[in-house]
This record gives C-alpha cells, sequence and structure tokens, in this order.
C-alpha cells in the first residue's frame, strides 16, 4: 500500500537506505509542532521509507542575510518546538544511486518512475496539509544529508516563515476550460454556413463541399472559443470576488492530457478556505450556458501553484523562470 | 467534478486520487525552489524538464499566453 510497490528501479525502497548510500529527500517545510511530528511519524514517503522532521538549528546559523532583523531577539536558542517561529524540513532517505544528477535525469524521463516519486511527493504533503499549513518543495529537491538540509532551512528560514503566514488556511483550486473538439460532420455547428452535410456532398463538386465543410468546422470552432472566452471572464470575475491570486499553467496538450477536448485555460486559484465553496458554485456555473464549452475543477490542492515569495525572497528566486506558473495578483 | 476524469492510474496511497499530468502540473513547475545541494542544481532540473516536457505535451506544444494583461482582439488565439 505505499509507493514501495510502485517505484520501478528503486530496488534500496524496502532496505532502507542507510549509510553512505542514502541521501536526503525533502518534501515541505511546515511550522514544527506536535501535530506536524506526530503526522509525519505516520507517513511513508518515496519508496515507502520513514518520513521524518528535520528541525531547524536554533539562531537559524548564518546571520548576514537581509531581513534578519525580525529574528535578532530570538538567537539565544531557547524556542521550543511549538514557538511560531520554528520551522522544519519534513523529510525521508533516499537511495542516493537514485537520486544523483545522472539517474535522475535519466528517471524523471521515465513515466512510471515520475508518476510514482511524484505520487509519493504529493502523498506526503497531502497528509501532512491535515495537520498543518504546508510550504511544498519542488519535486526531487534532494540533499546529500540532514546537515546540510538544515542549512539550507535555516539560510531560508524568514522566506519560510512569511510564505507558510501567507498560505495559511489557503487552498487551491485548478480550474480547467474545455473547447469540445468540433465533430468533422456537426449538423448543429454547420447549420448557418453550409448545408446539411448530407447535402454538402451531392451539389457540390468535392473540393468546394470540403472547403464549404472546412469553413463550416473552423467557424463553430471560432464561436466556440469565444464561449469559452465568456466562460473564462466570468471565472476571473469569481476570482476578483473570491480569490487570493492567481496562477496560470501551460495549457494541458499531448498524451497525458487525454481527448477531452482543447484545452484552453488551466489555471490555479488560491483561496481561502472559507470562500471556497461560493468561489466553486460560481465557477462551475459559468459554462452552463455555453454549448461546446467544459470547465473543470479540480481540487482542493496544497497551494503548490503558490510557492513564489510576493517579494523576490532570494532562495526561491528559481522559481521565476518556471514561466508556466506565474503567481499574478489579481 | 473533483476527481480525475480517467481513474486509469492504481491507487496505491490510501488519498484521493488525482490526475497525473494535473500532478505533473504543480510538482514540476510549482513548488518552492531551494538550491544549496551539490547534487542537483536548479539547472539540471531544467533541463530535464525541457525533455521531459517532451513526453508530457505534443510537439508543437508552446506557451499560449491567454488573457495575459488586456484581452486579445478576436478571442481566443486560433488554435492551429
Amino acid at each position: 500500500m505505499t509507493a514501495e510497490e510502485t517505484t520501478p528501479g528503486t530496488t534500496a525502497a524496502e532496505g532502507l537506505p542507510h549509510g553512505g548510500d542514502a541521501v536526503t529527500y525533502v518534501y515541505a517545510v511546515a511550522r514544527d509542532s506536535a501535530a506536524l511530528r506526530e503526522a509525519a511519524a505516520e507517513l511513508a514517503g518515496v519508496g515507502g521509507a520513514a518520513v521524518r522532521v528535520v528541525a531547524g538549528t536554533d539562531g537559524h546559523g548564518d546571520s548576514s542575510g537581509p531581513g534578519r532583523g525580525s529574528r535578532s531577539g530570538s538567537g539565544s536558542g531557547q524556542e521550543g518546538p511549538d514557538e511560531p517561529g520554528q520551522v522544519a524540513f519534513v523529510a525521508s532517505s533516499v537511495s542516493a544511486r537514485d537520486f544523483d544528477e545522472d539517474a535522475l535525469r535519466r528517471h524523471l524521463e521515465d513515466l512510471e518512475w515520475l508518476e510514482a516519486v511524484a505520487r509519493a511527493h504529493h502523498g506526503v504533503i497531502e497528509m501532512l496539509a491535515g495537520a498543518t499549513t504546508v510550504l511544498p518543495l519542488r519535486l526531487a529537491t534532494v540533499y546529500l544529508d540532514d546537515d546540510s538540509a538544515r542549512e539550507a532551512l535555516d539560510a531560508g528560514h524568514d522566506g519560510f516563515v512569511q510564505l507558510l503566514a501567507r498560505l495559511e488556511g489557503h487552498v487551491e483550486w485548478g480550474v480547467k476550460i474545455y473547447v469540445d473538439a468540433p465533430a468533422e460532420t456537426t449538423g448543429a455547428a454547420t447549420a448557418d454556413d453550409a448545408p446539411a452535410p448530407g447535402t454538402a456532398g451531392a451539389g457540390l463538386g468535392p473540393g468546394r463541399s470540403y472547403l464549404r465543410t472546412r469553413r463550416a468546422q473552423r467557424s463553430s470552432r471560432e464561436r466556440a472559443h469565444e464561449a469559452a472566452r465568456t466562460a473564462a471572464d466570468r471565472i476571473e470575475a469569481a476570482g476578483h470576488a473570491y480569490a487570493t491570486d492567481r496562477a496560470r499553467h501551460r495549457v494541458q496538450q499531448g498524451e497525458l492530457a487525454g481527448s477531452n477536448g482543447e484545452n484552453v485555460v488551466n489555471d490555479a486559484y488560491l483561496l481561502r478556505e472559507d470562500r471556497s465553496q461560493a468561489f466553486r458554485a460560481e465557477v462551475a456555473r459559468a459554462a452552463e450556458d455555453l454549448p461546446g464549452v467544459r470547465v473543470e475543477i479540480t481540487g482542493p490542492w496544497v497551494p503548490y501553484s503558490f510557492t513564489t515569495p510576493p517579494d523576490g525572497m532570494s532562495e526561491a528566486s528559481g522559481t521565476s523562470d518556471a514561466s508556466s506558473a506565474e503567481g499574478r495578483p489579481l | 467534478m473533483t476527481g480525475p476524469m480517467t481513474p486509469r492510474y492504481d491507487d496505491p496511497l490510501p488519498q484521493r486520487q488525482v490526475a497525473l499530468i494535473d500532478l505533473l502540473d504543480r510538482l514540476l513547475s510549482g513548488g518552492v525552489v531551494i538550491t544549496g545541494d551539490v547534487l542537483l542544481s536548479i539547472a539540471d532540473i531544467d533541463l530535464v524538464r525541457v525533455s521531459l516536457r517532451a513526453l508530457i505535451v505534443s510537439v508543437d506544444a508552446e506557451t499560449r499566453p491567454l488573457w495575459a494583461g488586456p484581452a486579445p482582439e478576436g478571442g481566443l488565439p486560433d488554435v492551429r
């Protein structure tokens, strides 16, 4: 029942990698608390390995970074784990052989492996989110050991605290808009522009008939896209009314996207939990009267798409390259 | 409405199953990116992501900005 059954290539899964072979895989940052430790203790992570909490160092090591002022009075190290300022990584051991650079490059192209790791990563984060506010980390964030991870945790401390505060009490909802692919010969879609498909072929030469059909398809596609645009405007309005933030993902295409029509919008909205219901209701209504347009809502998600710091925090600046998921204030 | 549309993955975990593509949207482009280890650099991950994209999206896929800023004229960009 753990990911270990579905982690091809992770032969070290059952004998949990120990010693020199193990590296530290980090899933998330959260405020250190009894609730966090309790939740983490019950979890199995990538490869089925036991999940643990890696707490930061008291005083947070390096004190040269900007924004340290707010922490200056707390460097004496008497903070307990329940102190709100203290953050921790949630981590587990993985095999170094599976997560060194070359192996990872290979593995990430192997969809089966990727899926197993992604689901394990997500599983840990989801379960933690039941206990506390969670700041998820990018897939496959790996450190040589816990000490190395702790250094990174300490270095990012202030930013993590800031982000956790921003995400507290929030969930993410995915909103996707689809335009149904027009069927090759749809009577209704072609009615305005061309004779019914049956008569088109009869009265016209094959060339003109083809052109007509093409034109009719094109025009029905344009209408469907216009309708999708209307749905998007409505959803955006609902976002303005209820959401804290919005991020855009690239539209879903290709094998994994399935054949559910053409995905034209793939957004994520950050919502306070108490506003989710109203938002969802409006989104669900957005395409009600729009034929050929479908809206799909997914969630609630842990706010994966909203981990970019508001003001360019240094340790997470790498997310700025993720053009496919830009946070954008509403 | 919240479930995956195609429950074709066996669920090894007790939690609700989400569609892999929705999960990858979030795990490969979301989440905090932190640096600080020699094993992986952000650049490596991005490289991997590029090749991975080929697998997930179709060949002619490109990011099409929709409604970025003011609405584009004439509705949605054409498909082809």
